[in-house]
């Protein structure tokens, strides 16, 4: 009995321990607004390459970058903003950026719009409550550039770590409204009611996507094929469905 | 009348039916063997548990009546008890844990008690300080101070050694019996009950088997736990004509005119062994075994086998020379003049 | 050995005050006890070894850090009065009661103990933000919104601290005699004279412990407090989650606040002084 506990303990931390280093595997790490795209791009990609298995880690941009400097064991690394992008570069962790994609902020209001927001300017209402994104995370550095160029002065409830937090609040009807990407809007479907913010009132975001240095040689290979992917056609019009625009 | 009470309760699969009274000045011993109710009893009338029928009034006030929905908790009753732990608060000092009671009544302690026990020195001592005497006078006062229309102790000497409880015993005796109200004395201590109490009441399987003056209860015991514990021996049987047809077997002669069932009482003191038919006065002889030997102290406790079956106690120095040991033919006498009768 | 050399050892072993069976203490167990000892150091030593000294002042001194800790310590402080306040007559009732589906409450009231946090924030949720199942009518009767106020902070950190109280109060509560509290009462002491004079200061050493332990707790609190009641500045943006907000800029920051954590729950668990757990009133 004792002997088999060992042997059990022995494996589950061997199971623990070892990442899978099997050379049909990529990893990528890619911001949180990306979550359908990516997922429907890693699919099409499999298809494309039988055998090959492509695994996504989301979060927001910044605490990515940050997982790479300490060292995380991911082959791509695609970001929300060139910010995030240039201190992953900076720190040495990606070789080669290229933008592959742009999105645009919007308003997201729980179906049924309880306070009853139409345009940017009602979001300086002090009575309703508003989620934004962290400063830090690309959402919320957009969130605060598209304050600051329409003048408006806004107390947000809530500064949440990556996009899809605020999105969850806002579909929860925990918040009267939400600044998330455009794209998001159109991924969370009917669960959200999506106000757009005009394009001359509105910011834009350039997605950048790179090939990691701790990428091995077979991954590495495997990492630009699929980063080539997201560049091609194909890629591009998958993007293009879920709502981003050209890079 | 300090404490008068019928009290009908069940614990467990023990059920209590007992009448108790206590005069004022009165102390009256509750006698019985472990799980006879006596705690319960005590706790009853402290307030500590409702009763299931009966009532309880102690100065003429019903504290707890459950045919006339009358229940009055424990704080209000103002009933002192001493506890067989002394439950002293440990986080309180000597003078704190005297002052509690008076303190939640709203009245002033009555300083008389502490010095009368002789607590002046302890006053600021905590109870782990404090000797199993000392704190014994210390639990005594703090129920005291209260100034009790009734005081209940249980198992008061239990906690304390066999030397301090002799000097115990007599302090507590002597306070006693200026205590003008009335006491009850839980105890299965035979000894607490003979030298603190002015009756004897013996609780047994939650009735009360006897009760009686002190000195009339002891001498004459109607049961046989009531025996066992005062040490002497109980015999029952049919009496007539100066001789007893004993319900084990056997025959007593007795110097007492009662006939009828009766119950004689023998101490193991009256009765000689000897290794050959003795001569003598003594009318009861007869031919027996040796059953059980115990030292018992000074002397040793012989069993006999009778009939009727008989415990006798003698010297060392005499179990050597007769060569007393289990199963040895012995011859025993016990004069008729020592064997006490009264009617069952 | 001579005579004189045995005696000699012996002495020597006895005045070093060890027992012969002291002294054989299986090797096995000391190595196993300095790795368990080393595991809970290292990362600490790793904390301190990476912090940077010499920018602690001006990183602490931001208004972020300041805002930070004062939120803390103010709602970890109210969290735990919460706790202790609810908590008390609950572990009274747990010890003093026997009632029918007692092991049941027990269960329930140890829950957030092995709930992940961020799982009691989603129940918080549920239950008192603005369609929950009680939020919904504070909400819509009386305009109240729990989350994202300073307010739900507490009772995010009242949620996973209160079990802590609880247990240490029940715990004390079985070991004492309840016949103390049957003393006080034929000495006049009405049932909240004998809670308040007699069964709280019996148990007063393992009820600071259970509130040290509860409010320890709270301070470090993040998975429930940032699900329910989020994060900003001066609101609810404890200490925790200010590092976790921080960790996403500068490291260094990060690095800083957890200092500051680090310091404060130290100081307090040493000033316990052994004191901690079980009763030993």
């Amino acid at each position: 009995m004792k002997r088999a506990a060992c042997v059990l303990v022995a494996a589950l931390f061997g199971l623990t321990a070892c990442s899978s280093d099997n050379t049909n595997t990529i990893t990528v790490s890619a911001a949180a607004s990306l979550t359908d795209s990516f997922t429907a791009l890693g699919a099409a990609f499999e298809q494309d390459n039988p055998g090959i298995v492509v695994r996504f880690n989301f979060a927001g941009s910044s605490t990515l970058a940050e997982q790479l400097t300490a060292g995380a064991p991911v082959d791509a690394f695609a970001a929300a903003s060139s910010e995030a992008m240039d201190r992953a570069v900076q720190a040495g962790t990606v070789e080669q950026p290229a933008l592959f994609a742009t999105n645009t902020l919007a308003i997201a209001v729980p179906p049924n719009n309880p306070a009853q927001i139409s345009r940017l300017d009602d979001l300086a209402d002090p009575d309703i409550t508003l989620i934004v994104c962290d400063v830090p995370v690309p959402c919320g550095a957009a969130t605060q550039r598209l304050f600051d160029a329409n003048a408006l002065s806004v107390v947000p409830a809530s500064l949440e770590r990556d996009v899809r937090a605020v999105l969850t609040k806002v579909i929860q009807d925990e918040a009267d409204a939400g600044i998330v990407y455009r794209t998001d809007i159109t991924a969370a479907g009917a669960e959200v009611h999506g106000i757009d913010i005009s394009s001359e009132s509105n910011v834009i975001n350039s997605y950048p996507i790179a090939v990691t240095a701790t990428a091995d040689d077979s991954s590495g290979d495997l990492a630009t094929e699929f980063v080539d992917f997201v560049l091609s056609d194909d890629g591009q019009s998958i993007l293009r469905s879920w709502g981003f625009g050209t890079p | 009348m300090s404490l008068a009470a019928h009290i009908t309760t069940t614990v467990g699969t023990v059920t209590i039916d007992a009448e108790l009274t206590c005069g004022a000045g009165e102390t009256v011993a509750l006698l019985g063997p472990n799980g006879a109710g006596k705690s319960t009893l005590l706790a009853a009338i402290a307030g500590l548990r409702a009763i299931d029928d009966g009532y309880i009034r102690i100065d003429s006030t019903s504290v707890d009546e459950p045919a006339r929905a009358i229940f009055l908790p424990p704080e209000h009753r103002r009933v002192g008890v001493l506890f067989q732990d002394y439950l002293l608060f440990p986080h309180m000092t000597v003078r704190q844990n005297i002052a509690f009671g008076p303190k939640n009544l709203g009245i002033a302690p009555e300083a008389e008690w502490i010095a009368a026990l002789g607590l002046t020195d302890l006053l600021d001592h905590k109870p782990s300080e404090l000797s199993g005497g000392q704190a014994q006078r210390v639990a005594l006062a703090r129920a005291l101070a209260t100034s009790p229309r009734l005081l209940l102790l249980d198992e008061p000497l239990a906690a304390l050694d066999a030397s301090t409880k002799q000097a115990v015993r007599a302090e507590l005796r002597s306070f006693l019996q200026q205590f003008e109200y009335g006491t009850v004395i839980v105890t299965h201590d035979p000894v607490d009950a003979l030298v603190l109490a002015d009756r004897i009441v013996v609780l047994e399987g939650g009735r009360i088997t006897q009760e009686g003056p002190t000195a009339v209860v002891a001498r004459e015991p109607r049961t046989e736990y009531l025996a066992t514990v005062l040490g002497v021996t109980l015999v029952r049987g049919v009496a007539r004509s100066g001789v007893i047809a004993c319900n084990a077997g056997g025959e007593l002669i007795t110097s007492v005119e009662i006939d009828g069932t009766v119950v004689a009482v023998i101490r193991p003191q009256a009765i000689s062994l000897h290794a050959g038919k003795p001569e003598g006065s003594a009318r009861n002889v007869w031919r027996t075994s040796v059953t059980r030997v115990d030292a018992h102290g000074e002397h040793v406790r012989v069993d006999l086998a009778g009939p009727p079956p008989l415990s006798a106690a003698i010297t060392p120095a005499a179990v050597a020379e007769l060569g007393i040991a289990p199963g040895r033919e012995i011859w025993a006498s016990v004069k008729a003049t020592d064997v006490s009768v009264h009617s069952a | 050995m001579r005579a004189s050399q045995r005696e000699r050892t012996r002495t020597r072993t006895r005045t070093r005050h060890h027992t012969r069976a002291e002294a054989q203490a299986p090797s096995l167990v000391m190595v196993l006890a300095f790795v368990a000892l080393a595991f809970l150091l290292i990362p600490l030593a790793g904390l301190l070894q990476e912090t940077p000294w010499s920018e602690l002042p001006g990183l602490l001194a931001s208004p972020t850090a300041v805002e930070a800790l004062r939120l803390s310590l103010v709602t970890s402080i109210l969290a735990a009065a919460v706790a202790t306040i609810l908590g008390v007559p609950l572990a009274w009732v747990l010890a003093r009661r026997e009632f029918r589906g007692q092991r049941l409450v027990r269960g329930v009231v140890l829950l957030p103990l092995v709930l992940p946090p961020v799982v009691g924030g989603v129940a918080l949720l549920t239950a008192f933000g603005r369609r929950g199942l009680l939020g919904q009518y504070l909400y819509d009767w009386f305009g109240i919104q729990l989350p994202f106020s300073t307010a739900g902070v507490v009772m995010a950190e009242a949620f996973v601290a209160m079990p802590f109280l609880v247990l240490t109060v029940e715990g004390a509560l079985r070991g004492i005699d309840p016949r103390f509290e049957m003393a006080a009462r034929t000495l006049g002491a009405s049932p909240r004279t004998v809670f308040f004079r007699i069964t709280m200061p019996m148990i007063s050493a393992s009820l600071i412990a259970g509130i040290v332990l509860a409010w320890a707790r709270a301070l470090g609190e993040f998975g429930a407090t940032i699900t329910f009641a989020g994060n900003f500045p001066g609101v609810t943006q404890t200490l925790p989650l200010a590092v976790y907000s921080a960790l996403e800029v500068s490291r260094d920051e990060a690095l800083a606040l957890s200092l500051v954590l680090l310091a404060v729950s130290l100081t307090v668990l040493i000033s316990l002084r052994g004191r901690f757990l079980g009763s030993r009133s």
